[in-house]
């Protein structure tokens, strides 16, 4: 009987596709499978460009293309004049998904806002440990119970989040995956019937497509939201057909089995530039590759030292050999397409002769380090075994020798975090919320040291005007933003190496695609044409 | 004969309990922290670092551990996955019959052609036929497999389009899984050229994984041929004037498949391993790729289950092999 029941399903699911099959259809060829649905429970960048970035939204949102905060599900807002209360006034007729497991009565409101924020904060939410091993690691990461002191809810419309203190990143804070707004509803139905985890398997959102079936490691299928509050997407189903292999990729794309792909091998690229039906768009991350000296341990601690050091490294030789061309020369510790970004900052020249000379006038002669490469490709160094060995021959012109140390990847993390850690780490970040905030307190702050503060670098100067530039207006804080980075620049914690280069190929019917400084991958707004 | 299942049965009791010792303390003893990892380069304060080692159980002593998984195991928990927070069960069962789909479509084409094959080569012994079948079986033997998928995706997909690049079907069909074999699921679909489809995505992955059991087969129906051939009762059988196609084909082929089987059965293991290479390269949803992923992620639970559900197939299928054996060689069933 259930075999018949199945087969039924999936006659009338056959005759659907059937009727729709002159659909405008989209097919992502994406990298990997993604966690899950729930985007507040991961971290990885493919579990959010299957779960909050079609199916949810966010009380705010980035706005296309930048990092510039916009409306999303709240309209408007109000921050209080000490910059501890925070203010949403909630869209009107919000409609969330329609599926074949979930039909909601009402339009989305306070209490939707409000539980999808709780569930992350409170053990006593039902949905606080709904899977075994529920962390709600970037909740956690980005201090939000430290912050949050309650969220309230004024009327049906209107909800206030109180703050511990005034920290200016909030907002963009919550334009990330985790604040995706989930269906208190839906959440409520689920938990009646005792199938908690669907939460995270079948997901219900506002966003623009809404999910239809997931087979693991194999597709994703949505189809466009009809009801969706900013208007039906112009294509009418979204596949993800996952490919995890870069090579594979190119050649579902060359062959029209897809229409848009990440990730290709900089080998690649020639090949898919002088194709005429693909179309490469390209765009600068939002990241920094860099080294990070250990400031605490002599030499290190002599700013001309490091000064030095910085002088005999041949970035360009690095971009050559390890970026392949998809790369850009690091001078500041925060990317150029972030706001704030001190662009008067003059990089410290290549000048081997002149970093002998420096080394020489600050006293060290013979000096043995190491340098630490990643055992891990990052966007931010595709090749960190290269770029050490390329730093260590640039070093050996000037005297200096180096050695070249790996670690197993969580051990590498942990172990240069250590304040007597020995020798140079080269590591990098890539930005969460595209607030300057996220790089210069994360990384460079004396709160750090110990931690993501690789170079343990703790310059009272620094790290004032960083404190104070977490709250005022943007204009006031861009100027703060950019003094700090005129400091990093004279004290060289690190040899900021590299910004790297994001390509996306196309086919080039498709039309409206926009890449997102922040590395996700967005398909509102995108069409085919005929 | 029931004896001999006894025995076997009962031997795989302790084979049971020491794959799930390797199992554990394998994945423990690989340097890299799980927390650490999930982690990344955000990292965590001590504190959070923990309160996650409390969750996860990871703050008890080894053998604490190591007993509440088995206790979990005999209740038939095989625990969760750090990552994805799905049980891992649950995981391995909606991936598993894609590997077996494939890995029996291998199967069949690499003893369909290998067997014949090696006895062509074994009777033309000395002859070009014979030297170029080594010849190929023993390329083939040693055909970097990553390499290889490539390049016939290049070829047959890229330049020729014969074949579609990878995954398991066109994405245009879209019907609910049932018995999760696509072919199969395909044919009850009742849609218009699913089938087709679902059987030209398997042609390239199928060659590619089979090509190493292929050529172990064939050269071990060779030798074992040889072996045969030489034989006075296939002397006897020849000199009575039997024609040479039932000498072969009665007589010596049936001796010689017993090491033929039990090398087919020992490619079910190198099936396991191939899976995962290929499956990374045709995208195919298999448990190959899921436990790479999974190992690179220190994801315990995964590798720990998944390396224990796939030990217990390579026991039964070697038990099977052991069975069929004995019905073979009536010796060996004393």
């Amino acid at each position: 009987m259930k075999t018949m029941k199945t087969l039924l399903a999936a006659t009338i699911l056959a005759a659907g596709f059937a009727t729709a099959a002159s659909a405008k259809t989209l097919v992502y060829c994406s990298e990997g499978s993604p966690e899950g649905f729930d985007p507040a429970l991961y971290t990885a960048g493919t579990t959010f460009d299957a779960s909050s970035k079609p199916v949810y939204n966010r009380l705010v949102e980035f706005k296309r293309g930048t990092t510039e905060i916009t409306p999303g599900l709240a309209e408007s807002w109000d921050v209080s004049d000490d910059g501890m209360e925070y203010t949403f006034h909630l869209r009107p007729g919000v409609k969330f998904h329609t599926t074949d497991f979930f039909s909601p009565s009402r339009e989305m409101n306070a209490d939707d806002v409000i539980f999808s924020f709780d569930r992350q904060l409170s053990k006593d939410n039902p949905f606080n440990a709904y899977v075994e091993g529920a962390s709600w690691e970037y909740f956690n990461g980005m201090s939000m119970p430290d912050l949050i002191k309650s969220i309230d809810k004024v009327d049906d419309m209107t909800v206030k989040f109180v703050l511990n203190r005034a920290e200016a990143p909030f907002l963009a804070n919550l334009a990330m995956d985790f604040a995706s707004v989930v269906s208190k509803e839906y959440a409520d139905k689920l938990k009646d019937g005792g199938n908690l985890s669907d939460l995270n398997q079948k997901p219900v959102g506002t966003g623009p497509f809404q999910f239809v079936a997931y087979q693991p490691d194999a597709v994703i299928r949505y189809k466009a939201f009809a009801d969706y509050w900013n208007g039906k997407q112009p294509i009418d189903d979204l596949v993800f057909a996952i490919t995890t292999d870069a090579s594979v990729r190119q050649q579902k794309l060359t062959a029209g089995e897809c229409q848009v792909m990440p990730y290709p091998n900089p080998a690649d690229l020639q090949a898919l530039k002088d194709n005429a039906d693909i179309n490469v768009m390209e765009q600068q991350g939002l990241n920094v590759g860099y080294l990070a000296y250990n400031t605490q341990q002599a030499p290190f601690d002599n700013p001309k030292v490091r000064k030095a050091l910085n002088m005999a490294i041949n970035k360009q030789a690095i971009l050559d050999a390890v970026f392949q061309g998809a790369g850009q020369a690091a001078k500041n510790p925060i990317p150029p397409t972030m706001w704030s970004y001190n662009d008067d900052i003059k990089d410290d020249p290549y000048d081997p002769e002149a970093s002998k000379k420096m080394l020489e006038e600050a006293g060290v002669k013979d000096l043995s380090m190491k340098v630490w490469a990643m055992p891990v490709q990052r966007p931010y160094n595709p090749n960190a075994r290269r770029m050490a060995e390329l730093i260590q021959e640039d070093f050996s012109k000037v005297g200096v020798k180096a050695e070249i140390v790996s670690y197993e990847w969580g051990e590498y993390l942990q172990r240069s975090k250590a304040t007597d850690r020995d020798g140079a780490v080269l590591l990098g970040w890539t930005g969460d919320n595209g607030d300057p905030d996220n790089f210069l307190a994360v990384l460079l702050g004396c709160d750090a040291v110990g931690g993501a503060n690789r170079a343990q670098w703790c310059n009272e100067e620094f790290d004032a005007l960083i404190k104070k530039a977490k709250s005022g207006t943007q204009e006031e804080r861009t100027k703060l933003y950019k003094e700090a980075q005129v400091v990093f620049k004279r004290e060289a914690p690190w040899a900021t190496i590299a910004h790297s280069v994001v390509f996306m190929p196309m086919r080039s019917n498709v039309t409206g695609y926009v890449m997102d400084p922040l590395g996700g991958h967005w398909f509102d707004g995108v069409d085919i044409s005929e | 004969m029931i004896r001999f299942l006894l025995y076997r049965l009962a031997l795989l009791v302790p084979t049971f309990i020491g794959v799930s010792i390797v199992a554990f303390a394998f994945i423990r003893m690989l340097p890299g922290d799980p927390i650490l990892l999930l982690a990344g380069e955000r990292g965590m304060t001590e504190e959070r670092y923990q309160q996650l080692q409390h969750l996860y159980g990871f703050d008890q002593s080894i053998f604490v551990q190591y007993f509440n998984y088995v206790a979990d195991l005999l209740s038939g928990d095989f625990g969760t996955s750090i990552v994805t927070k799905r049980p891992v069960l649950e995981e391995f069962f909606t991936l598993f019959p894609a590997t077996l789909e494939l890995s029996l479509c291998a199967i069949i084409v690499a003893t369909a052609i290998g067997i014949p094959a090696g006895v062509f080569a074994a009777v033309k012994r000395g002859s070009w036929l014979d030297q170029s079948i080594m010849g190929v079986a023993l390329v083939g033997y040693s055909m970097p497999i990553f390499w290889w998928g490539l390049l016939l995706i290049i070829f047959f997909s890229g330049m020729l389009q014969w074949t579609p690049v990878s995954g398991r079907i066109s994405l245009i069909y879209f019907f609910p899984q049932v018995t999760g074999f696509m072919l199969i699921d395909s044919l009850l679909s009742g849609q218009k050229g699913a089938f087709t489809s679902a059987a030209s995505h398997l042609i390239l992955p199928t060659i590619v994984l089979a090509t190493i059991p292929l050529a172990v087969i064939a050269r071990q129906t060779r030798s074992a041929m040889l072996e045969v051939l030489g034989e006075d009762y296939v002397r006897t059988a020849r000199s009575k004037g039997l024609p040479p196609m039932r000498v072969i084909g009665l007589h010596a082929l049936r001796n010689a498949l017993i090491p033929v089987v039990t090398t087919i059965g020992l490619q079910v293991g190198v099936l396991l391993a191939g899976a995962i290479l290929t499956e990374t390269i045709f995208s195919w949803p298999g448990i190959g790729k899921w436990m790479v992923d999974s190992v690179g992620k220190r994801d315990y639970s995964v590798v720990q289950g998944g390396l224990l559900l796939i030990a217990a197939i390579i026991m039964i299928v070697n038990l099977l092999v052991d069975v069929l054996y004995g019905l073979i060689n009536p010796r060996i069933r004393r």
